[in-house]
């Protein structure tokens, strides 16, 4: 069904900190390689080995450069689907293959019905699914369903793909509706948020932001020291022209 | 957004098509087209026709057409799935209604039930783009009652040119007019809506990282074309939009208005090729947010 389960305790999804992250990809990386054989399997490349290669993906690393001149900072974005709790990629399914689960609030797409018409890719905001042109059908993130439940790995392992791999663990994955979860602190104290908030689609996932560093624009020129030698002082001024 | 050629085939013609099966079913029964049954089941065929045609090309855009039963499922919340249910239902009236006018020699109510479904079919029709979000050309408030307009205008002036053939009164083609007259104010007021910018934003909001400045897109994630560009970035020249919307103003609007008190089928054809490029640019002209995270405006 494409109706919205109604709200469940449990709200998995992932804190991602936009401070710490390098922008190596090796989630991006470590998604499609987990992923291509895993529950939504294959992602298939079309030209792989062409010169315009192109492929699906659950996880894309964007960078951006925010602010002028010397205050300006480079910002590493992944982006990936934020298992929203109003996700009108659900509810726009003609078929019901797309859904939310009532346990855990992830989002996801079952193949055998999905007849491939595109619309809840229209009506994703933040472009999280991507189509599967060998296959017909719509794919997107599953949050490793096939990880974070799958007893036959150890323990620690049971985190999606993309948090396992991260080098600068700036990826954390939890359980958001829990307010006492390590992923719900972390978004209180670094006051994580949500992306585009004004259309609704209240996301589970929460970006962390970049923290506040020193302006240096506007800030006083070093004062040079004064020069004892007459002769450096006068190359000093000649240069100074 | 993509302007995909089965998708725009399809809202153009079966707009037309259940236009004419709103007016058909609307003013026969009222005395008000041809009694004579040939014009009936013609008028109904040729709007069958074009709504047929319509929803077969829609489907040939599917992943899996073989499962495009599946979508009838879903009429809780999907208007695609509505427009699915609705199209279907409209056919028992819409076929019904000229075999009965061919058997008792008169149009009747039944009629009603067409032109009733015919509407709401179109309704859902514009509310499959009207409440999508991410898109700020559609999410806006003339969608809808432009592809009601443009049904009832484009319809009006098929069926017209059909009961030319049965000499009929020119009532429905100045209704036609009239329709081509509003519907050309709505798709103007439309377009200085888009262009005034309404709901339009910037990396800055999609990212969240305005606080910091201006936001640029420094790399992209992928060197070359993905889905999501094919498929929500496609970019139309700002001079071949404002070109094209010269065309589709006087092929599918002006050239109607004028022609259609005088030769109605050449206003018709007319009125369809021009909303096909008006339909072309509702999709070409679209912005999706997802092009906000590639650094472009939407």
């Amino acid at each position: 069904m494409t109706a919205i389960p109604p709200p469940g305790a449990k709200k998995l999804g992932l804190v991602i900190d936009l401070d710490t992250c390098v922008g190596c990809h090796a989630c991006a990386v470590n998604c499609k390689e987990w992923n291509t054989s895993g529950h939504s399997a294959p992602l298939p490349d079309f030209d792989a080995y062409q010169a315009k290669p192109q492929g699906v993906w659950f996880n894309r690393v964007h960078s951006y450069e925010a602010g002028e001149g010397c205050d300006s900072r480079t910002v590493y974005f992944p982006r990936s689907c934020l298992h929203c709790e109003e996700p009108a990629c659900v509810t726009v399914c003609p078929t019901g293959a797309s859904y939310k689960r009532a346990e855990d609030g992830i989002v996801l797409v079952n193949p055998d019905t999905c007849i491939g018409c595109k619309l809840c890719s229209w009506a994703c905001p933040y472009g999280a699914r991507e189509f599967d042109e060998d296959a017909g059908v719509m794919k997107k993130c599953t949050l490793c369903i096939d990880r974070i439940y799958n007893t036959n790995i150890p323990e620690e392992d049971r985190v999606p793909a993309c948090v396992s791999t991260c080098p600068a663990q700036a990826r954390h994955f939890g359980d958001l509706g829990d307010p006492d979860s390590a992923v719900s602190r972390l978004v209180a104290e670094r006051g994580g948020y949500d992306l585009m908030p004004e259309l609704g689609y209240k996301p589970v996932n929460k970006y962390l932001p970049p923290r506040e560093r020193p302006r240096y624009s506007g800030l006083a020129e070093a004062p040079v020291e004064s020069v004892a030698n007459p002769l450096l002082r006068w190359i000093d001024r000649a240069l100074s022209r | 957004m993509h302007p995909a050629l089965s998708v725009i085939l399809f809202t153009t013609a079966s707009g037309a098509g259940y236009g004419m099966l709103f007016w058909l079913g609307l003013l026969a029964p009222l005395g008000l087209l041809p009694v004579a049954a040939g014009f009936g089941v013609t008028a109904s065929a040729l709007g069958l026709a074009l709504v047929t045609i319509g929803l077969m090309s829609s489907t040939l855009h599917l992943g899996h057409p073989e499962r495009a039963w599946r979508a009838m499922s879903q009429w809780r919340t999907s208007w695609l799935s509505r427009e699915g249910v609705t199209s279907l239902i409209t056919y028992v009236p819409a076929v019904v209604f000229p075999l009965l006018w061919l058997i008792t020699g008169a149009p009747g109510p039944i009629g009603f039930a067409s032109a009733v479904m015919a509407v709401a079919t179109v309704v859902c029709t514009g509310m499959i783009y009207a409440s999508l979000k991410p898109i700020r050309q559609w999410s806006n408030p003339y969608v809808l009652p432009i592809y009601l307009l443009a049904a009832l205008f484009s319809g009006g002036a098929c069926l017209a040119g059909v009961a030319t053939f049965w000499s009929a009164s020119p009532l429905l083609a100045y209704a036609s007019v009239v329709a081509a007259v509003v519907t050309l104010a709505a798709k103007l007021a439309y377009w200085r809506s888009i262009d005034g910018g309404a709901g339009a934003r910037t990396p800055a909001d999609a990212t969240g990282l305005g606080k910091l400045g201006t936001v640029r897109s420094l790399d992209p994630p992928n060197t070359q074309e993905n889905y999501l560009l094919r498929e929500m970035g496609y970019r139309i020249a700002r001079k071949h939009a404002a070109r094209l919307r010269v065309v589709a103003v006087m092929l599918g609007f002006i050239a109607p208005i004028v022609l259609l008190p005088f030769v109605p089928p050449v206003a018709a054809i007319a009125a369809l090729l021009g909303l096909l490029v008006e339909r072309w640019l509702f999709f070409a002209e679209a912005t999706h947010t997802i092009t906000l995270y590639y650094g472009r405006a939407a």
